[in-house]
């Protein structure tokens, strides 16, 4: 067991809790950093791609978790926050805007609208305003096709090459410049999103998912502080779809779809509902799922001659997985690793209801 | 000096007269209790003055401010703190993040400067953290510090809010029904400490509350309640003998003939 003694006021307000986790942070960083060694050594980048949209996948996640795990609103149309940042990046770079103004710019112009778009239906609650951003989604693809002239329509888009200060980065030429990059913005945005939790925006955002009643009698604006978690969302949705575009390459009226809305909310969710760390894990297995499949097909063929082509494997994988969790394991997969380290950390005191929560997460989740 | 005046209040929910032409004023130092049988309105007037409600009628000053021109989060600037009858903590935060939300009204830095955490964010922290460790030693509540609401008992609970109310360094005190579901030890607590709040902090405490040992043990006057309209304002005591207040709580003494077929 570990006993955390607290001298200062600065224990509880800096990054890390005690020394061994600090250590434990800084070999992680180590481990991502030097990843791309291991690729240059076995000289082939293609998995490199894929850890590198898990980590854009993850970026969209944590704009979602702000909104949906600490806010408590309910979004089923974060892929329309991407399109918006994807487009607004192509369109910025087409118009001869530098990457690294073009590229914030996209982010920060996805949150405003899309803080604009969701003002009205702010007002909504749990299930309703699931419903109305639902609605968004599904009309994100024809919005993309009416928007032709900047879009590309059904034809889709190219998205230009990153150029920073003269360094060009493409997904493909450039694999280990593009993954550096991806992962710079990445640790950026959990910075942002930990400062963001330790200082009284984060806690009201926690308040009004905990109790609306109570965070207004605290003197918390209710729409001005739902405006803000949205922008902030949409905002690093915008981003991580800008990225998403450079990792695709190529994007169409299809690519920001209704299943990647649905992909980021059941990403959360197996990951951990309001952690951090649940965005990332949800990432992963979001990410490593199509590619066990695929290794799955492929490993069946050959070894035992089977050949399974089922359409929509992967969706009812995904459907069955998230049922799975909702019922076992409610906290997704971070919480599940809290219980084991608190279990070790305690032993033999870890009690099984250690963890029970005695409210529901979302106010719908509620029967009344 | 009066801190809080009601002034001919009124509120229906359709029909129903839920608040009937109440008046009241809460002074300065004082502690003011609201008594009265379920559904006379206490509740309702609690919810007027955080704004939750809006009266039909009637008027409500606090400390120079017309709450009537303000909205519900507006209300805790002024210096108007205030807990539930159903305890609404913030479940799945500690003590401590609970305790600092109620620090929301002297928040002074902005989106950004959080978001980068500048050093007038640090600076402020700490200076929240201590406003609230302060609370912390005069509720007891070093135990629970660091624990998760969801899991502390019912009357640990009660103290929390009672604390997240005083961490917002109010000037006027609401508690709806601070000993509900208390034992006698935990409502003796609460006894002591609303006196202190009154006579150390300086802190007007206004109290809906139906335990009369606890009313008559702190409040200077109490104003009783029926059907949304005043029976009778005085000390404690005068108002538990006066005739209006007996039959709202016991009847008059006629049986009903009738009144056997109810169930």
């Amino acid at each position: 067991m570990r006993f955390v003694f607290k001298t200062s006021y600065d224990t509880d307000i800096r990054l890390f809790k005690h020394r061994a986790q600090a250590t434990w942070y800084a070999l992680l960083l180590l481990l991502v950093l030097a990843t791309p060694l291991y690729f240059v050594a076995i000289g082939d980048a293609y998995l490199l791609g894929e850890i590198t949209g898990v980590l854009i996948l993850a970026i969209a996640g944590m704009g979602l978790m702000l909104l949906t795990g600490h806010t408590g609103l309910p979004s089923l149309g974060h892929a329309t926050f991407m399109a918006l940042g994807c487009y607004l990046n192509i369109n910025f770079l087409g118009a001869g805007v530098p990457w690294l103004i073009a590229f914030p710019l996209s982010g920060l112009i996805a949150g405003v609208l899309g803080t604009m778009i969701a003002l009205p239906v702010l007002r909504l609650h749990g299930v309703y305003l699931a419903l109305a951003t639902l609605a968004m989604s599904i009309l994100t693809g024809d919005f993309v096709v009416i928007a032709e002239p900047w879009t590309g329509g059904i034809a889709g888009a190219a998205v230009p090459d990153i150029n920073i200060f003269g360094i060009e980065i493409n997904r493909y030429s450039t694999p280990y410049k593009f993954y550096y990059l991806v992962l710079f913005v990445a640790i950026l945005l959990v910075w942002f999103y930990r400062n963001l939790l330790r200082t009284p925006t984060g806690r009201s955002f926690t308040a009004i998912r905990d109790s609306e009643i109570s965070a207004r009698a605290m003197g918390i604006n209710l729409t001005r502080t739902k405006a803000t978690s949205f922008f902030l969302s949409a905002t690093a949705a915008g981003l991580a779809g800008a990225l998403f575009g450079h990792s695709a390459g190529y994007v169409t009226n299809e690519t920001f779809d209704l299943v990647m809305s649905i992909t980021l909310l059941l990403m959360i969710v197996i990951g951990g509902l309001g952690f951090i760390h649940g965005a990332f894990f949800g990432a992963i297995v979001v990410g490593i799922i199509p590619v066990a499949i695929a290794n799955g097909r492929s490993f069946l063929a050959t070894t035992f001659d089977v050949n399974i082509n089922v359409p929509g494997l992967e969706s009812a994988l995904f459907a069955l997985i998230l049922v799975g969790f909702i019922l076992f394991e409610p906290m997704g997969l971070y919480g599940r690793w809290l219980k084991i380290r608190t279990y070790f950390e305690l032993f033999p005191f870890y009690r099984k209801d250690m963890f029970k929560r005695q409210k529901s997460y979302l106010k719908t989740d509620r029967v009344q | 000096m009066s801190l809080l005046e009601i002034d001919n209040v009124t509120l229906r929910f359709g029909g129903l007269v839920a608040v009937d032409a109440v008046s009241l004023t809460v002074n300065e130092g004082e502690v003011f209790a609201l008594v009265g049988p379920n559904g006379a309105g206490k509740s309702t007037i609690f919810n007027m003055i955080s704004r939750f409600y809006d009266p039909a009628e009637g008027s409500i000053r606090f400390d120079g401010h017309d709450l009537l021109q303000s909205t519900a989060d507006q209300v805790p600037g002024f210096g108007i703190a205030r807990t539930f009858q159903n305890i609404e903590l913030f479940e799945q935060a500690s003590v401590l993040q609970n305790l600092l939300v109620g620090r929301h009204r002297h928040r002074k830095t902005g989106l950004l400067s959080n978001i980068v955490f500048s050093p007038n964010a640090y600076r402020e922290e700490v200076r929240h953290r201590e406003a609230v460790e302060e609370v912390i030693d005069f509720l007891n509540l070093q135990a629970y510090r660091d624990k998760m609401i969801g899991g502390l008992p019912y009357g640990v609970r009660k103290v929390v809010e009672l604390g997240r109310a005083l961490a917002s360094e109010p000037k006027l005190l609401l508690l709806d029904e601070p000993a509900s579901g208390l034992s006698v030890e935990e409502t003796q607590d609460m006894a002591f400490w609303i006196e202190d709040i009154q006579t150390q902090m300086g802190i007007s405490v206004m109290m809906v509350e139906h335990d009369m040992g606890l009313v008559s043990a702190v409040s200077g006057r109490v104003m009783a309640l029926s059907d949304g309209k005043e029976l009778a304002t005085g000390t404690a005591a005068e108002v538990q003998s006066h005739p209006a207040v007996i039959e709202a709580y016991l009847g008059t003494g006629e049986i009903s003939k009738t009144g056997t077929s109810r169930a």
